[in-house]
C-alpha cells in the first residue's frame, strides 16, 4: 500500500456540526458530564480527607463521637447522588442525540441520493450504497453515544489532576509533559495505521455488500447455470480481503491500549527514580511525601489516558464510515435550473387560470423574467432538432436525430435491438442530457422546464418493471397518490389486470415483494401499465410495456390506453410491430439514425426497411 | 444455537484460545504492577531507599514491557480470531445460500439476506472479540481484586458480594427488557435496505413518476421506527451506568463509615482490625472492580445487541434446501426427451392453489416445441420443473427417461439450459458474462455461440468489443441486447434441452428470425422449447402448445392449430390483422 486514505479534518467538523443541531441538549450533557467526572475526582480525593480530617483525629480521642463522620459521609452521600443522576441523564440523552444525528444523517443522505442523475446509479453497485445507510452509520453510533461523552470525560480528569500536579511540583510535572508527548506520538502512530486499516474495512464491506447484493439478487440465475461454486470462489476472494483488512484495523487498535498502559508503567517508574533522586539529593525542595502523592496522581493521570486511547478506536472507525458518508453526500445533484413549470389551468373568458384541483387541462407557466407569469397550454408537442447523444463522450448513440410528434399524435418507434429507441424517451424526461442539438417542448426548451414537472408531465411505462413491496393497490397508487381505491382499480381494469388481480390471494390488497417476485412477468407488466394509467398523464411514453403481455390481452390493453389518451400525444416503442401499426407516424431507427418515417401504409407503400420488417415477421423462409 | 455458530471458528481455534490465555498473563501483570508500585512508595522512597527504588524500578520495566508484550499478542490474536470467525460465517452463510432453491429464495428477501450477511455479522464480531478479550479479562480482574480485599479488610468485603445479586437484578431487567427491542430493530433494518435497495432498482421509476418525496417519506417512516427502537433500547441500556455507580459509590460510603469506625476501634493496628494504609488499598481494589463491572456491563450490552444478530444469522444457517441431489444420483443424462406425467403443481404446495393442472406431455429428444398463453396461464411454471427449479407437488417430470428427482442436480442444470424471463447480467465484462455458461469456454466457442444468438455484431460494434464492461443488472445496454447475451451464454452449455422462457420479447421480428434459424441449423440434436408471444417465433415449431389457466389447452403444429384450435386462432389473428390487408 503505497498510498494511505486519511480522514480529512474536514470529515470531523462536519460530523460535529450534525450533533450541534442539538446544542442545548448537548450543552446539557457537557455539563452532566463534567459534574459527573468531578464527582469521581472527588470520590478519589475524599480518601485523603477521610484519613486526615477524620480518622486521624479521632484516632487521638479518649471516646470518638462519629457525628461529624457521619455527617462528612452523608454529604459524600449527597455528592454521589447527583454525581449518579448525572450520569444517568447524560447517558440517556446522549441516546437521543446519537440516535437523532444517525436518523438526520441517513435521511439527508437518502434525500440527496434521490437528487442523483441515473448516471450515478448505472456506475454504482446497488449493495455498496446500501452499505452506506447500515454499515457506515452504524459505525457512528458507538462514537456519538459513548466515546465522546468517555472521551470528555476523561478529559476533565486529565486535567483536574494536571493541575494537581502542577500544585505539587512543577519539575515533575515536566518530565510527565515530555513522557505524554511521546506517548501521544506512539499513539498518533498507531491510530494511524489503524485508521487507514478502518478506511480500508469500510470500503471492503461496501465491496461485498455490493457483491453479495448483485449475486443474491440473480440467484435464480446463478443457479439455472449451476455457478454457485464460481459465485463462491470470487465472494472468498473478496471475503478474504474484508477479513485482512478487519484483522489489520483490529490488530492495531487492540494494542493500542496495551501500550497506553505499559508506557504509563514506564513513565511511573522514571517519576518514582527521577522523584527519589531528586528528593535524596535535596535539590528542588521535594519532599518524600511529596513525591509519594506526586506518584500517586501519576497513576488516576494514566488512567483516563488510556481511556481515551481506547475510545479513539471507535472513533476512527466512525471517521472511516463518515468519510464514506460525505462522499455520497457530496455527489453533484442533478442539474435543474429550470423555471417553467407545470399547471392545472381551466379556461375562463378565453383566459387561462391556475387552479389547484386537477382538470383535464395543462399549461406551462413560464416566467416573464419581471415577477409575472404567462401560461403556456400544453399540447403534448415534442421536437428534437439535430441531436446527438452518447452515454460517454467517445460513443455518440443518437446522431442528427430530428423529430416532431404533434399535439395528439401517437409517435412510434421501431428499429433493430439498439438502434437507440429506448434512448430517444430517456432525452425527452431528461434522464441523461443530449451532447448537442435541442429539444424543445411545445416550444420551450426542455432545459428551462423545472425536471419534476416535465416528468410529472411524461407518464412512462419502462421496459423493465419495478415493483415496490407493499399492497397491488398501492403499487397502482404510486402512479398518483391521490387516487381513490376506485380509481386504482378503474385504471386496473383499463389495463386489463383487474381479473387476475382478484384472483390473487388477497385481490388488491395482497401484499407485493420482491420486486413482485409471485407474478408472472406479464402480470407485472399489466400492473405497471395500470400504474401508469392512473397518473393520467398529458403525454405517455410506453417503451415495450407489453412485451411479455400475450398478444389477445395485448390488443385489449392497447384499446384501453387509447381510449385514455385519446388526444394526447403518445411515444411507443415496441419490437411487435402489431403493438405499433395504428401510430400516426412510425420512425424506423437504425444505429441511431431515423432512416424511415410516416404512417403505416406510407411505410408499407415505401418498401423499405420497414416494410422488410413486416413482411419478415410473417414470412420467414 | 450458540454451538451452531461456534462451527466456524474452526481454523481461528488456535487463536480463540490464545487471546484469553495471553490476557490472563496480562491481567496477572496488571495485579503485580500496582503492588510493586505500591512497595516503591512505601519501601523505597517513603523509606528514602534509592537502591531500593531502582531495583524494584528495574523490576517494574521489566514487567512492564513483557505485559505489553502479552497486551500485544493478545490483542493480535483477538483480531484475528474475531476477524477470521466473522469470515467464515459469512462464507457459511453466503455458502448455504448458495445451496437454497428457489422457493428458499423466494423465502428470504435479498435486503435481508444481505444485512444478514453484514450487519449482522459485524455485530456477532465485534461481540466475540469482547468475549475473548474483555470477558475474560474483567472476571479475572475482579475476583483477583476480591481475593485481595478480602486477604485485606475481611468481613468488609462482602459488601462487594452484596453488589453482586443488585447488580444481577439490574442488568436481568435490562436485558430482558431491550431483548426483544433489538430483535425488532433489525428486522427495521430489513426494511430499511429493502426501500434503498427497492429504490435504487426502481431509480428510473421513481425519478419517472417523481416520487422522490414519496421515497423520502417512506425511508423516514423506517428510519424514525429505527430512531424509536434504538432509542428506547438504549435508553434501557443507560440504567447500566448509573447502576454501577450505586454499587460502587455505595460500597465506598459504606467502606468509609464501617472502615473508619474499625480503624477507630483497633486504634489503626492492621493485627486487630484495620489500618489506614488497608483502607487505601481497599479503594483501590474498589476502583479495580469498578472498572472491571464498567467492562463487563460493556460486554453485556454487546451481547444484548449480538443475540438478535446471532439468531438471526442461524436462521440462514439452519436454512435447507428443499431440492438436493439424491443419495445416489444417475450422472449422465442419455438424451433430451422430456415427459410429463400427471403433473400438478403449486408454489405454496397446497393442493387448492394449483398453477398446473394434470399435465401430461411427451418431448422427445431433438424437438423443437413452442408454448403459447395468455398472462399467467402457467407457462413459466411448467418448464421450470423441467430443470428442478421447484419440484412438482404431484406426479413426475422425466428427462431422456429418467425422473429429474434422480439425477445429480448440476449434472440436470448442466444439461438443460434455462434462460429465464426475468434475466440478470453481472457486472463484469460481455466475455465474464459469458463464460458463465462454460467456464473454459474458448474465444471462437464464445464467438460462435454470440453468432448463433445474434449477438455478436453488436458486440463489435462497442469499442471494447468483448472486453466492454456491463454494468450491474445490465444497464448499459438495452433489452434486445441483454436478451441476447442471455442466450448466447445459455448456449455455451451445450446443452441437451434449450428452455427460452420469453427471451427474445425486446428482440426485433427479425433478429427472433434469424436466431430460430440458427437453432435449427446449428443444434439440430437439442431439444428447444420456446415460451413466446409472437407466434412468428414459435410457428415453424414442431409443436406447439397451448396453456390456458394451468392446464393444457392443446398441442398440435401451426398448422393444426390453426385449423382447429380457436385460442390460436385468435392470437393468430391479432397479430396478422393489418399485415394481411396489405398483402
Amino acid at each position: 500500500m503505497n498510498k494511505r486514505p486519511k480522514v480529512s479534518s474536514n470529515t470531523i467538523k462536519r460530523l460535529l456540526s450534525y450533533i450541534f443541531h442539538y446544542k442545548l441538549r448537548f450543552f446539557f450533557v457537557l455539563v452532566c458530564i463534567l459534574v459527573s467526572a468531578l464527582t469521581s475526582v472527588a470520590s478519589s480525593l475524599y480518601l485523603q480527607t477521610l484519613i486526615d480530617s477524620y480518622i486521624t483525629p479521632l484516632l487521638l480521642e479518649a471516646n470518638p463521637v462519629f457525628d461529624a463522620l457521619l455527617k462528612s459521609i452523608i454529604t459524600m452521600a449527597c455528592i454521589y447522588a447527583v454525581g449518579i443522576i448525572c450520569t444517568f441523564l447524560y447517558n440517556r440523552i446522549m441516546v437521543s442525540i446519537a440516535q437523532g444525528v444517525l436518523k438526520e444523517i441517513r435521511d439527508t443522505m437518502f434525500s440527496h441520493m434521490q437528487t442523483l442523475p441515473i448516471r450515478y446509479f448505472d456506475t454504482h453497485t446497488h449493495g455498496d450504497i446500501m452499505s452506506h445507510y447500515t454499515n457506515d452509520t452504524d459505525t457512528l453510533r458507538q462514537m456519538i453515544s459513548q466515546s465522546i461523552p468517555q472521551m470528555f470525560s476523561s478529559l476533565i480528569t486529565v486535567i483536574s489532576v494536571f493541575c494537581a500536579m502542577l500544585s505539587v511540583n512543577v519539575w515533575l510535572t515536566l518530565v510527565i509533559v515530555i513522557c505524554i508527548t511521546f506517548i501521544l506520538n506512539i499513539t498518533k502512530f498507531v491510530a494511524g495505521r489503524s485508521s487507514t486499516y478502518f478506511i480500508h474495512q469500510q470500503a471492503s464491506i461496501g465491496d461485498v455488500n455490493g457483491y453479495i447484493e448483485e449475486m443474491i439478487n440473480g440467484q435464480k440465475v446463478i443457479k439455472v447455470f449451476c455457478h454457485e461454486e464460481a459465485a463462491e470462489k470470487v465472494f472468498d476472494e473478496k471475503n478474504a480481503g474484508l477479513c485482512k483488512d478487519s484483522t489489520a484495523a483490529n490488530m492495531f487498535a487492540n494494542i493500542l491500549m496495551p501500550i497506553m498502559n505499559n508506557l504509563g508503567h514506564l513513565q511511573y517508574v522514571l517519576v518514582a527514580i527521577i522523584g527519589g533522586a531528586l528528593a535524596l539529593n535535596g535539590v528542588s525542595g521535594l519532599t518524600l511525601g511529596a513525591i509519594a502523592s506526586f506518584l500517586q496522581l501519576t497513576k488516576s493521570f494514566n488512567g483516563p489516558i488510556s481511556q481515551i486511547s481506547q475510545q479513539l478506536n471507535a472513533v476512527i472507525m466512525a471517521l472511516a464510515g463518515a468519510d464514506r458518508i460525505f462522499k455520497l453526500m457530496d455527489e453533484v445533484s442533478e442539474e435543474d435550473d429550470g423555471e417553467v413549470t407545470l399547471v392545472n389551468v381551466r379556461y375562463k373568458n378565453g383566459e387561462l387560470e391556475e387552479v389547484d384541483r386537477r382538470t383535464e387541462l395543462w399549461a406551462w407557466k413560464v416566467p416573464n423574467g419581471d415577477g409575472s407569469f404567462r401560461y403556456e397550454e400544453l399540447k403534448g408537442e415534442v421536437r428534437f432538432y439535430d441531436v446527438d447523444f452518447g452515454y460517454t463522450e467517445e460513443k455518440i448513440v443518437l446522431h442528427n436525430i430530428t423529430l416532431y410528434a404533434e399535439p395528439g399524435q401517437k409517435v412510434a418507434f421501431v428499429g433493430a435491438t439498439g438502434a437507440g429507441k429506448t434512448t430517444i424517451t430517456n432525452l425527452i424526461n431528461r434522464f441523461y442530457d443530449i451532447a448537442d442539438g435541442k429539444i424543445r417542448y411545445d416550444g420551450i426548451n426542455i432545459n428551462k422546464i423545472k425536471k419534476a414537472d416535465l416528468r410529472r408531465s411524461l407518464g412512462i411505462v419502462l421496459q423493465d418493471v419495478n415493483l415496490f413491496t407493499g399492497t397491488v393497490m398501492e403499487n397502482i397508487r404510486y402512479g398518483n397518490l391521490n387516487a381513490t381505491d376506485e380509481e386504482c382499480i378503474a385504471a386496473a381494469k383499463l389495463a386489463n389486470a383487474d381479473s387476475f388481480i382478484r384472483r390473487l390471494p388477497q385481490g388488491y390488497d395482497t401484499v407485493l415483494s420482491g420486486d413482485g417476485s409471485g407474478l408472472s412477468q406479464g402480470q407485472r407488466q399489466l400492473i405497471s401499465i395500470a400504474r401508469a394509467a392512473v397518473a393520467d398523464p398529458p403525454v405517455m411514453i410506453l417503451d415495450e410495456a407489453t412485451s411479455s403481455i400475450d398478444t389477445r390481452t395485448e390488443a385489449i390493453v392497447q384499446k384501453g390506453m387509447d381510449r385514455l389518451m385519446l388526444g394526447r400525444t403518445v411515444f411507443v416503442i415496441a419490437h411487435r410491430l402489431s403493438t405499433v401499426q395504428n401510430s400516426d407516424v412510425i420512425m424506423v431507427l437504425e444505429q441511431g439514425n431515423i432512416i424511415e418515417r410516416g404512417p403505416h401504409d406510407d411505410l408499407i407503400a415505401q418498401k423499405g426497411k420497414y416494410y422488410q420488417l413486416y413482411t419478415g415477421a410473417f414470412e420467414l423462409e | 444455537m450458540i454451538k451452531h455458530l461456534m462451527k466456524s471458528i474452526r481454523e481461528y481455534k488456535k487463536d480463540s484460545f490464545l487471546a484469553p490465555i495471553f490476557v490472563t498473563g496480562e491481567v496477572i501483570f496488571e495485579v503485580i504492577i500496582p503492588f510493586l508500585m505500591s512497595k516503591l512508595i512505601d519501601s523505597g522512597i517513603d523509606a528514602g531507599n534509592m537502591n531500593y527504588i531502582l531495583r524494584t524500578g528495574a523490576i517494574l520495566v521489566v514487567c512492564a514491557l513483557v505485559s505489553l508484550s502479552l497486551g500485544f499478542f493478545s490483542g493480535r490474536s483477538a483480531a484475528i480470531a474475531s476477524s477470521g470467525f466473522a469470515k467464515n460465517l459469512r462464507r457459511d452463510m453466503y455458502y448455504n445460500v448458495q445451496n437454497f432453491s428457489f422457493a428458499n429464495i423466494d423465502k428470504f428477501s435479498t435486503a435481508s439476506i444481505v444485512t444478514r450477511l453484514t450487519t449482522d455479522v459485524t455485530n456477532v464480531q465485534n461481540a466475540y472479540q469482547m468475549i475473548i478479550r474483555t470477558a475474560v479479562r474483567s472476571p479475572i480482574m475482579m475476583i483477583a481484586a476480591m481475593v485481595m480485599a478480602f486477604k485485606v479488610a475481611g468481613p468488609l468485603a462482602f459488601v462487594f458480594l452484596a453488589c453482586i445479586p443488585i447488580l444481577g437484578i439490574g442488568l436481568y431487567f435490562i436485558m430482558t427488557r431491550t431483548h426483544p427491542i433489538f430483535e425488532r430493530v433489525f428486522k427495521t433494518y430489513d426494511k430499511l435496505n429493502n426501500v434503498v435497495q427497492e429504490n435504487l432498482h426502481g431509480i428510473r421509476v421513481v425519478k419517472s413518476f417523481v416520487r422522490e418525496d414519496h421515497e423520502i417519506k417512506k425511508f423516514k417512516d423506517i428510519s424514525q421506527d429505527i430512531y424509536n427502537d434504538f432509542s428506547h433500547a438504549e435508553k434501557n441500556l443507560a440504567f447500566n451506568m448509573p447502576l454501577m455507580q450505586i454499587c460502587v459509590y455505595g460500597s465506598m460510603l459504606f467502606i468509609s463509615w464501617f472502615g473508619a469506625r474499625m480503624i477507630v476501634a483497633s486504634g489503626n493496628d492492621a493485627a486487630v482490625g484495620l489500618s489506614t494504609g488497608e483502607l487505601m488499598s481497599l479503594f483501590v481494589y474498589l476502583m479495580q472492580i469498578l472498572m472491571s463491572l464498567m467492562m463487563l456491563s460493556m460486554v453485556f450490552v454487546m451481547i444484548t445487541m449480538s443475540k438478535a444478530s446471532a439468531e438471526r444469522i442461524v436462521e440462514i444457517l439452519d436454512e435447507t434446501s428443499d431440492i438436493t441431489s439424491p443419495e445416489q444420483p444417475v450422472m449422465a443424462i442419455s438424451d433430451g426427451s422430456i415427459d410429463f406425467e400427471n403433473v400438478s403443481f403449486s408454489y405454496s404446495k397446497n393442493p387448492d392453489k394449483l398453477c398446473l393442472k394434470n399435465i401430461h406431455l411427451h418431448i422427445a429428444s431433438g424437438e423443437t416445441v413452442g408454448i403459447i398463453g395468455g398472462t399467467g396461464s402457467g407457462k413459466s411454471s411448467l418448464v421450470q420443473l423441467i430443470p428442478r427449479l421447484y419440484d412438482a407437488t404431484i406426479g413426475n417430470v422425466r428427462v431422456g427417461g429418467t425422473d429429474v428427482r434422480d439425477y445429480d442436480l448440476e449434472v440436470l442444470r448442466d444439461n438443460v439450459a434455462m434462460v429465464l424471463q426475468k434475466n440478470v447480467l453481472f457486472s463484469g465484462t460481455i466475455r465474464e458474462n459469458l463464460r458463465w455458461g462454460n467456464a473454459e469456454a474458448t474465444d471462437e466457442e464464445l464467438i460462435h455461440a454470440c453468432q448463433l444468438a445474434q449477438a455478436d455484431d453488436f458486440i463489435r460494434t462497442f469499442p471494447d468489443g468483448y472486453d466492454t464492461y456491463i454494468e450491474q443488472g445490465g444497464s448499459n445496454v438495452s433489452g434486445g441486447q441483454k436478451q441476447r447475451l442471455c442466450i448466447a451464454r445459455a448456449l455455451l452449455k451445450k446443452p441437451k434441452i434449450l428452455i427460452m422462457d420469453d427471451s427474445t420479447s425486446a428482440v426485433d421480428t427479425k433478429t427472433d428470425a434469424l436466431i430460430q434459424r440458427a437453432f435449427l441449423t446449428e443444434i439440430p440434436e437439442t431439444t428447444k422449447i420456446i415460451i413466446a408471444q409472437r407466434i412468428s417465433s414459435v410457428e415453424h415449431a414442431d409443436k406447439i402448445i397451448i396453456m390456458d389457466d394451468g392446464e393444457i389447452n392443446a398441442i398440435g403444429n401451426h398448422e393444426e392449430l390453426l385449423a382447429s384450435n380457436p385460442i390460436y386462432q385468435e392470437v393468430y389473428a391479432s397479430q396478422v390483422k393489418g399485415g394481411n390487408d396489405h398483402e
